[in-house]
């Protein structure tokens, strides 16, 4: 399989404090990797060095070939990188509709349209009037997981998708990303439901302190092997 | 295209309303033309206020600063460059919006608060600057010359009622001009810019690009009723072209007492205004702590103003912008 992703020894720093540590990554055309570590571990610091939206000025993000790294975000969007942010990041003073449509500005074409978006969704098209934010926060999710769709990215960035939610819904949400896959979409999804992550993914990082603790296929992963790079040593001395 | 109901009766009475206004010069006498004049020239200045803070999140109390140089930029193009007054009226417009450019530039640099106070201390640059042109009459100001105005039509009356349809015209042009921008894409990425600026750069909207020609079509605007309000009063000073109760805090009351966020509200508010104004004018400065107090009550009650507490349920309105589907159209018809 082509690849669709690489990056070696990313850092990215807030201000003075360094968040990611040489991180190096990769990822295949269609794959679907899952991303995992304690919070502050630096997940969703490096989601937003993909999306364009911390600078990565100088350093190497290869995305098919060409280096993403300090291009603006919305250039990111265009080329096909989408993101459903931590917390859904819905416009509240718009519609359902309206929130879906503001993901098709990028102008990329492909099987995600509003209708295809409504049909993976179908209370979407139900509430598609009502302020997004009026939604239950499953529904949110899904418009925020829409949105990313309508931009028909090459790579979909899912980024703690079952936070705060019933476990009978998060697992509604999941069921829809098989139909998601099929189309070719690569997702990178970050998660803290570990059971989740290596069932649904083709292969697995884990990060701990900014650094990648461990890496490889799902399948091949035991409970034990993720939360000893997940904690790090104070487990096993405990 | 099919008509709805509702859709014949806003057409109507704006059409009513549009006429009526159109014929002011026929009807009305000359102390309510200049009112009118007032009113539509602060309509318009407050709809491209909204624009700007409630519709794209660009709050600015340095808007005097474009009305300011509209105004004296058509008095530099009649005075000194010989330009037919409604030739240089348009022009004054476009030159602000030119020299909008490098004050966008340094204005944002800042953001949220500091966007608001840089803003207005831009605008305070623009009026010491001006007050030290002596050619322009330095700090005391200066008069249209009387050949100037004469020019522009025979006779006072004539020269009123101009001045009146052109007033009208720039507050239609304004309020149909963003009434057609909120319905295009432009306005759905400008509103999920103001909602969150961070996710609209995400999923592709060019959030820079866009926030920048916004301001700098609005002081285009706003250049454009600067020099249509100085042509009517015949007379500018720095104080009065650069003044921030007038040209900001006024236009900022109204919006916010009638609602910010749409283009009902600040007409609702224009009205108010000039109601209050007529009762309460000679208070002197309890005047504006009385303004002070309705728009804090108002705030606290309803933050989306007039038009929200008159509007609860969002199902009236005269200006319909969101994108609704046409399914769910059909079906509020088909309840009674």
């Amino acid at each position: 399989m082509s690849q669709l992703l690489k990056i070696e020894d990313l850092d990215a720093f807030y201000g003075d404090f360094q968040a990611l540590f040489e991180i190096s990554f990769e990822m295949a055309e269609a794959e679907t990797v899952a991303l995992v570590g304690a919070n502050g571990a630096g997940k969703s610091t490096f989601l937003k060095c993909l999306t364009g939206l911390l600078p990565t000025r100088g350093q190497r993000i290869l995305y098919r070939g060409n280096n993403i790294a300090g291009v603006p975000a919305f250039k990111i969007a265009r080329q096909g990188i989408a993101m459903s942010p931590e917390g859904r990041r819905l416009f509240p003073s718009l519609s359902v509709k309206e929130n879906l449509m503001l993901g098709a500005n990028v102008g990329r074409k492909g099987q995600w349209d509003l209708a295809a978006v409504q049909a993976l969704f179908p209370i979407l098209e139900e509430k598609r009037d009502i302020p997004a934010t009026l939604l239950s926060g499953g529904q949110q999710q899904m418009v925020a997981i829409g949105r990313a769709l309508m931009s028909n990215p090459a790579l979909l960035l899912l980024d703690e998708v079952s936070l705060g939610l019933a476990p009978v819904i998060v697992r509604d949400i999941y069921a829809a990303l098989p139909k998601i896959r099929t189309g070719g979409t690569a997702v990178l999804l970050v998660e803290q439901d570990i059971g989740m992550a290596m069932q649904v993914s083709d292969r697995m990082y884990c990060f701990q302190e900014g650094h990648v603790s461990l890496q490889g296929v799902s399948a091949d992963m035991t409970r034990d092997m993720i939360s000893t790079a997940y904690f790090g040593r104070e487990k096993e001395v405990q | 295209m099919q008509i709805s109901r509702a859709d014949s009766v806003r057409i109507g009475l704006l059409s009513v309303v549009l006429i009526g206004l159109s014929m002011g010069p026929y009807w009305a006498d000359r102390g309510t033309m200049r009112l009118l004049i007032e009113a539509f020239y602060f309509l318009a200045l407050a709809q491209l206020w909204n624009l700007l803070a409630g519709y794209s999140g660009l709050i600015s109390v340095g808007q005097q600063a474009f009305v300011g140089l509209g105004g004296y930029l058509l008095f530099t193009l009649t005075m000194f460059a010989g330009l037919p007054v409604l030739l240089a009226l348009p022009l004054a417009g476009i030159l602000t919006g030119i020299l909008a450019w490098p004050t966008a530039l340094v204005a944002f640099r800042l953001s949220g608060p500091y966007f608001a106070i840089g803003t207005w201390v831009i605008a305070e640059v623009y009026r010491l600057s001006f007050a030290q042109i002596s050619s322009l009459g330095g700090g005391s100001g200066i008069s249209l010359p009387t050949d100037i105005v004469r020019s522009m039509a025979d006779g006072r009356s004539a020269r009123e009622s101009l001045t009146y349809w052109i007033a009208l015209a720039i507050m239609l042009a304004v309020i149909l001009g963003i009434w057609a921008l909120m319905r295009s894409r432009v306005g759905l990425g400008l509103g999920a810019i103001r909602d969150n600026e961070e996710a609209a750069t995400s999923i592709g909207v060019r959030t820079t690009r866009l926030k920048f020609s916004v301001f700098v079509g609005v002081a285009a605007m706003t250049g454009m009723i600067g020099a249509l309000i100085f042509l009517q009063k015949l007379r500018i000073t720095p104080e009065a072209a650069f003044s921030v109760n007038d040209w900001s805090v006024l236009v900022i009351f109204i919006v916010v007492i009638g609602g910010i966020g749409s283009l009902e509200g600040p007409i609702l508010g224009c009205i108010l205004f000039f109601v209050l104004r007529e009762f309460l004018a000679d208070l002197g400065s309890w005047y504006m702590i009385i303004l002070g107090v309705i728009s804090v009550g108002i705030m606290l009650l309803e933050p989306r103003g007039l038009w929200g507490m008159l509007n609860r349920k969002r199902s009236l309105t005269l200006f319909p912008i969101a994108r609704r589907s046409p399914k769910l159209k059909s079906l509020n018809q088909d309840t009674p």
